[in-house]
């Protein structure tokens, strides 16, 4: 295949950028997006230029590094990550628009890499269990309905990506920390702590420059792991019981 | 003198390890260990290098226990350490199944898993330690998969016949890995943890004999700095990626410990590696790296090929009775749930006599149609919804409906920094934990014991030993980034950035890593043979020179440069790469994941040579491009006594 | 003695702890947060939404006739009695209705601005999208806010409409609907309303966490329902005055 690329160029931070053509040749549609723009950025560089910059580590779909926007949507047409993104699903002469995570939250560093430690700032207010190593007791002191077990786990499989602030009108981050706060909060090892991490939490979302959720529904359909939209609902409902009950 | 000449040192012992009776050995270590006084830990600094399962529970723990504690890593947040990855899951002698399982059996099955290769007394340590993790973890939220009551459930990995293995579906690295880095974020919210992410380790700054800091690039603005400590802790996980092709994250690397060997700290066994035999095939020259079908699926799925070589059909075109359920017809009693090693070997064997199946005839297949109807879709479903996803979308294939093809890759690295009982490195004060040092698998690590091995360490071991050296370490402030040692790493290091920007050659960074990747899995990958070997270790100094000549990086040092800190990494795997081989030479013997075509038993499978070969292997740096000196530590067998391993 | 040759990057050091030391008091948690004010929103949306209900029903007497349209505009003046004094009850809830109407808009405001400035920068690869409901919300409201203010010097201060007479809310109806701009204001503003309210309800039940998977065709539906029952309700009286049946 033979496709046209534009992307993202911008050189650091407090650079301008602009988006830059590129074709590129010989694309097999076994490749996955990423191996794609490996075999530019090869090119780029035997021609000496500066290749493009991008985040990526596993490959595999679970690291959440991997960050672009293709085609307008976060981690492209499919649902799932850019890297398990393959190129069978573009055609011979397509033109890609390739860009960055778009967020206040989340300035360029280079090209299409971004800053995501906001989201970082997000975990560490609040998106823990106290529980300091050797202090725990026997796994099973506490038996946990399965399907409490289940709700924690499906909103633990977040990897953390952004694709949910990308993919919203307000850059917010609703569905990441609501999928958080739903994985910690339903568990009893969470129940200790269940106030003062949804409010810490959505504290945090806020001073970092995060906008607020409209129920806009881009996030959820974005997710590349399925956080459902109905984890935020939830998130509001702890958050109001917790502004309602928390001892001062 | 040439690289081949190597000189063999003094032995070495594990001067820290207890004796006596070997249940009570790791309680005596820590009652003997010395203490530091809660109030003067804060007055210590400890540096932890990496973010993974290993690095992320040493750091919030040595936090927690009141260390000040700066942490690196490579990537934009420490949640995204390659253990994210792990997906199978974490074993542990709970013995919540009432199934026979034991410390004890846990610790047998994994000296014997290891072919004979560990030390006795960590395994045991690790097999102790293996029941706190579980709790800990689940303290901490991790969501374990659970029984309809409530409990945990666990299930079973290769090479054990009980079901020890607690998992949360197919992402257990992954839900292990967010509880410790939660609890490594509580830490830096209380600003006890300086977190450096996209902050790449690039030397270790040794003063006066003790690891005292290293020298690390910002990768963001390019600014390389030394940042100083009491004591270092490299946790910087598996150098597999040495291979190109692993299932290992793409900017996995050896830098840290290879720098931390050539500043003194000694290597052992570096070509003990770990063959995956359940990974997707390659498709073509574009692959950037391979991706891991976790061993659980061997709970379920069955392997087989066609009994015909070159048969054409399509798997489901191939009746019952033409098809050779290899690991079942030569291992009844483990069945599917070899080892790794012997099962990587077995894939390799029938494809090698033309069996093999897809492109190339690289590929077994692995079936879920008994299990399918066994069990329902459904339920299958629960328990690998995911992998098989994953599998559909990089092949295109759906493994509902057709066999999964699967392959060998290099997954892990059971070599690594020598590390003694208190997991120190031959470098005072510099430790090294998880993947990153070679302690406790032996020849072949067992599926599920990496994250119990990375945890054990983080969480448990490590923290107790750092006390005991930084209670009779110098005390602070008395080497500071101004110290000529300091100053020098730094500038070494500085050097070696500015001539790989200043070749300006006509070759890309990937093409060596290629070049070296697809060089090492011909002659030390999966069979290993001594002219092959002699034709690598002259192969990879020439590649090393070529480079030297010909790389080509683009921009400059002091900007976010992918390029740079690529070819910087494949600098260091083509050093490590002929210490590889040269111990893969030099150990003439067939053992685990480590086999010499001439080392094996009449029926083909390996054979180890005991009286010459039980010890680890420790390598020490001598000068560049050098031989190095051999250093071994005999292994003495107490309670596990060594027999030929038998699956069958 | 200097412990690194480079400074501290400020990767773990901007907390915004809500309850670490001490806890605000519960209106300031609401109304510090992005969820508290939209929880604000909510229920003064649906505080509204009520009023516009029994409004609606009230207007639709008008196709009884000028008496009992009249009539009905004389009990609300005197609701309550003989608790309460004249008027009483009706300036209760004009209060309600403007704390609500500006708590609403503020909040409206404020979040509105944080959401802009949290996307800064457009993607060049543009889509058509969902945030259809986020854009309808906020044009929508400004062409409501408008409108109330328009509606009031209408019919309550009758300062815009050139033939009222204080007293007289069934003729003054008639009047306003007797202008082509009269109907083209208050039709406009009823089907932005209908599509305020459909986004509105449901989005208000995920506020303040009624929603679930198991309610949401319900809730989906019940917004549907409201919307078009208002609107159509509420557009029924132009319509009327426009063919007739209503003069
Ligand atoms: C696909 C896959 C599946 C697996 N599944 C299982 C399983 O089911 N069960 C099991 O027990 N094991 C499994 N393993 C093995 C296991 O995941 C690893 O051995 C283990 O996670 C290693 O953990 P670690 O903490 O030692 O290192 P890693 O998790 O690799 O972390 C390394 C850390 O070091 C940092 N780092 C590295 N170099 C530098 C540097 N120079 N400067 C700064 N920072 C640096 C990195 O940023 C990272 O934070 C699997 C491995 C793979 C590849
Ligand atoms: C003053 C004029 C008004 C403005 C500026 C306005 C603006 C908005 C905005 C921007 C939203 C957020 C929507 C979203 O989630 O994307 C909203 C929500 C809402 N509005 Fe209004 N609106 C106005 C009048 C009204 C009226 C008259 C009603 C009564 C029917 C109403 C009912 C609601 C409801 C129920 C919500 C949902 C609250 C939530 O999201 O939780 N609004 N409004
Ligand atoms: S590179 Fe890890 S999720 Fe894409």
């Amino acid at each position: 295949m033979k496709l046209t690329l534009r992307v993202w160029r911008q050189k650091n931070a407090d650079a301008p950028g602009a988006m830059a053509a590129y074709e590129v040749d010989g694309v097999s549609p076994d490749m996955s997006f990423l191996e794609m723009l490996d075999t530019l950025n090869e090119d780029l560089i035997v021609q000496g230029e500066d290749p493009v910059a991008f985040d990526h580590d596993c490959r595999e779909g679970i690291c959440g590094a991997c960050s672009l926007v293709i085609n307008g949507d976060a981690h492209g047409p499919e649902r799932t990550t850019a890297c398990q993104l393959h190129m069978r699903s573009f055609r011979d002469g397509d033109t890609i628009d390739v860009e960055p995570w778009r967020a206040a939250a989340f300035p360029v560093v280079r090209d299409l890499v971004v800053d995501r430690t906001a989201l970082d700032r997000i975990i560490q207010s609040g998106g823990y269990v106290t529980a300091p190593t050797g202090s725990a007791p026997d796994a099973h002191a506490v038996a946990v309905p399965k399907p409490d077990a289940d709700h924690a786990f499906v909103h633990a499989e977040c990897i953390g990506c952004g694709a949910c602030v990308a993919a919203c009108p307000n850059g917010s981050a609703s569905l990441f920390t609501a999928a958080k706060v739903n994985h910690l909060n339903v568990l009893p090892q969470g129940a200790p702590e269940r106030e003062s991490r949804v409010l810490d939490m959505v504290a945090q979302m806020d001073a970092e420059g995060f906008g607020g959720c409209t129920l806009a529904g881009e996030c959820a359909t974005a997710c590349p792991k399925g956080i459902p939209l109905q984890a935020i609902t939830t998130m509001n409902k702890e958050w109001l019981r917790a502004a309602r009950t928390s001892k001062r | 003198m040439s690289y081949l000449d190597y000189g063999t040192g003094s032995r070495i012992a594990d001067s820290k390890a207890p004796q006596g009776p070997i249940a009570e050995r790791w309680d005596r270590r820590r009652f003997t260990a010395k203490l530091v006084n809660p109030a003067n830990r804060r007055k210590h600094t400890v540096i932890v290098v990496g973010t993974g399962l290993a690095g992320a529970s040493a750091g919030a723990t040595l936090a927690e226990q009141g260390y000040r504690v700066l942490q690196f890593c490579y990537q934009d947040s420490p949640r995204r350490a390659h253990s994210i990855a792990a997906q199978g899951g974490i074993n542990a002698a709970k013995n919540y199944r009432n199934d026979g399982d034991s410390v004890h059996r846990l610790f047998y099955d994994t000296v014997k898993g290891g072919d004979f290769r560990a030390r006795e007394s960590n395994v045991h340590r690790l097999a102790e330690i293996s029941v706190q993790i579980i709790d800990q973890c689940v303290a901490q939220g991790v969501p374990f998969a659970r029984e309809y009551g409530g409990l945990l459930d666990t299930r079973s990995f290769g090479g054990v016949q009980v079901s020890r293995t607690f998992y949360a579906r197919g992402q257990t690295g992954q839900q292990l890995l967010l509880g410790a880095y939660q609890a490594l974020s509580r830490q830096i919210a209380a600003g006890t943890v300086e977190m450096h992410p996209r902050t790449e380790m690039l030397d270790l700054v040794v003063v006066d004999g003790r690891a005292r800091g290293i020298v690390a690039r910002d990768l963001v603005s390019g600014e390389i700095g030394t940042y100083m400590a009491d004591a270092v802790v490299l946790a910087s996980g598996g150098y597999g990626n040495v291979f190109y092709l692993s299932t290992n994250a793409m900017n996995s690397n050896a830098t840290a410990v290879w720098r931390a060997h050539r500043r003194g700290a000694y290597f052992a066994n570096p070509c003990f590696t770990q063959i995956h035999p359940t990974c997707i095939p390659r498709t073509g020259t574009h692959q950037s790296k391979l991706t891991l079908m976790s061993e659980s699926l061997r709970n379920d799925g069955r392997i087989w090929v066609p009994k015909k070589a070159g048969d054409p059909r399509a798997a489901v075109d191939i009746p019952e009775d033409e098809r050779d359920y290899y690991l079942e017809r030569i291992y009844p009693s483990f069945g599917n749930l070899v080892p790794r090693d012997i099962a990587s070997r077995a894939a390799k064997n029938v494809c090698d006599e033309g069996r093999g199946v897809g492109p190339g005839g690289q590929g077994v297949y692995l079936d879920f149609a008994d299990a399918i109807a066994r069990l329902g879709r459904d339920k299958v479903a629960e328990q690998y919804g995911n992998l098989f996803e994953m599998y559909e979308r990089i092949t295109a294939e759906n493994p509902y409906e057709v066999p999964m093809r699967i392959y060998p890759a290099v997954h892990y690295t059971m070599g690594g920094l020598w590390v003694d009982y208190d997991l120190q490195t031959t470098v005072p004060g510099l430790f090294a934990i998880g993947e990153a040092n070679f302690s406790d698998h032996g020849a072949n690590r067992l599926g599920a014991s990496a994250l119990m091995q990375g945890l054990a360490d983080g969480y448990f071991v490590l923290p107790a030993t750092v006390n005991d050296y930084l209670a009779g370490a110098p005390a602070v402030g008395d080497a500071d980034a101004s110290h000529p040692a300091a100053v020098a790493a730094l500038d070494e290091t500085r050097e070696r950035l500015a001539r790989l920007l200043a070749v300006q050659g006509d070759r890309t960074p990937d093409s060596f890593h290629r070049e070296i990747g697809e060089l090492m899995w011909e002659y030390c990958g999966m069979a290993r043979t001594e002219v092959g070997l002699r034709k690598a270790l002259q192969r990879i100094p020439e590649i090393r020179a070529e480079f030297w000549r010909r790389i080509k990086v683009p921009g400059t040092g002091a900007e976010f440069n992918q390029a740079l800190e690529k070819a910087n990494r494949v600098v260091d795997y083509l050093e490590l790469a002929e210490l590889m081989c040269l111990d893969a030479l030099h150990r003439s013997e067939s053992c685990g994941g480590h086999f010499r075509e001439e080392s094996r038993t009449p029926e083909g499978e390996a054979e180890r040579k005991d009286d010459e070969f039980s010890y680890a292997a420790a390598w020490e740096f001598t000068a560049p491009g050098q031989a190095p000196l051999l250093h071994k530590e005999d292994l003495v067998f107490e309670y596990v006594h060594p027999t030929r391993r038998s699956y069958t | 003695m200097s412990w690194t040759s480079c400074g501290w990057p400020p990767y773990g050091r901007r907390m915004a702890l809500a309850t670490r030391d001490r806890r605000p008091p519960t209106v300031r948690t609401l109304w510090d947060s992005s969820v508290g004010k939209k929880t604000v929103m909510a229920v003064t949306g649906l505080i509204m939404l009520g009023y516009l209900v029994a409004h609606m029903a009230g207007n639709l007497k008008i196709f009884f006739g000028a008496d009992e349209f009249n009539g009905y505009a004389h009990w609300l003046r005197h609701l309550g009695a003989p608790v309460l004094h004249s008027h009483w009850a009706l300036w209760i809830v004009r209060v309600g209705l403007v704390v609500s109407v500006v708590l609403h808009g503020v909040c409206a405001f404020q979040l509105s601005r944080r959401d802009i400035k949290a996307r800064p920068v457009r993607y060049a690869h543009t889509k058509a999208r969902t945030s259809y409901a986020t854009r309808t919300m906020r044009w929508g409201g400004v062409i409501l806010a408008l409108f109330v203010v328009w509606h009031l010097l209408d019919l309550t201060t009758l300062t815009v409409n050139e033939n009222a007479q204080a007293g007289h809310p069934y003729e003054n109806v008639v009047a306003t609907f007797s202008t082509w701009y009269g109907n083209v204001v208050y039709i406009v503003a009823m089907l932005a309303l209908g599509l305020h309210i459909r986004h509105g309800f449901w989005s208000a039940a995920q506020t303040l966490g009624v929603g679930s998977a198991a309610r949401a065709r319900l809730l989906k539906g019940a917004a549907n329902l409201l919307a078009a029952g208002l609107t159509i309700g509420f557009i029924s009286v132009p319509v009327a005055v426009m063919t007739g049946v209503v003069n």
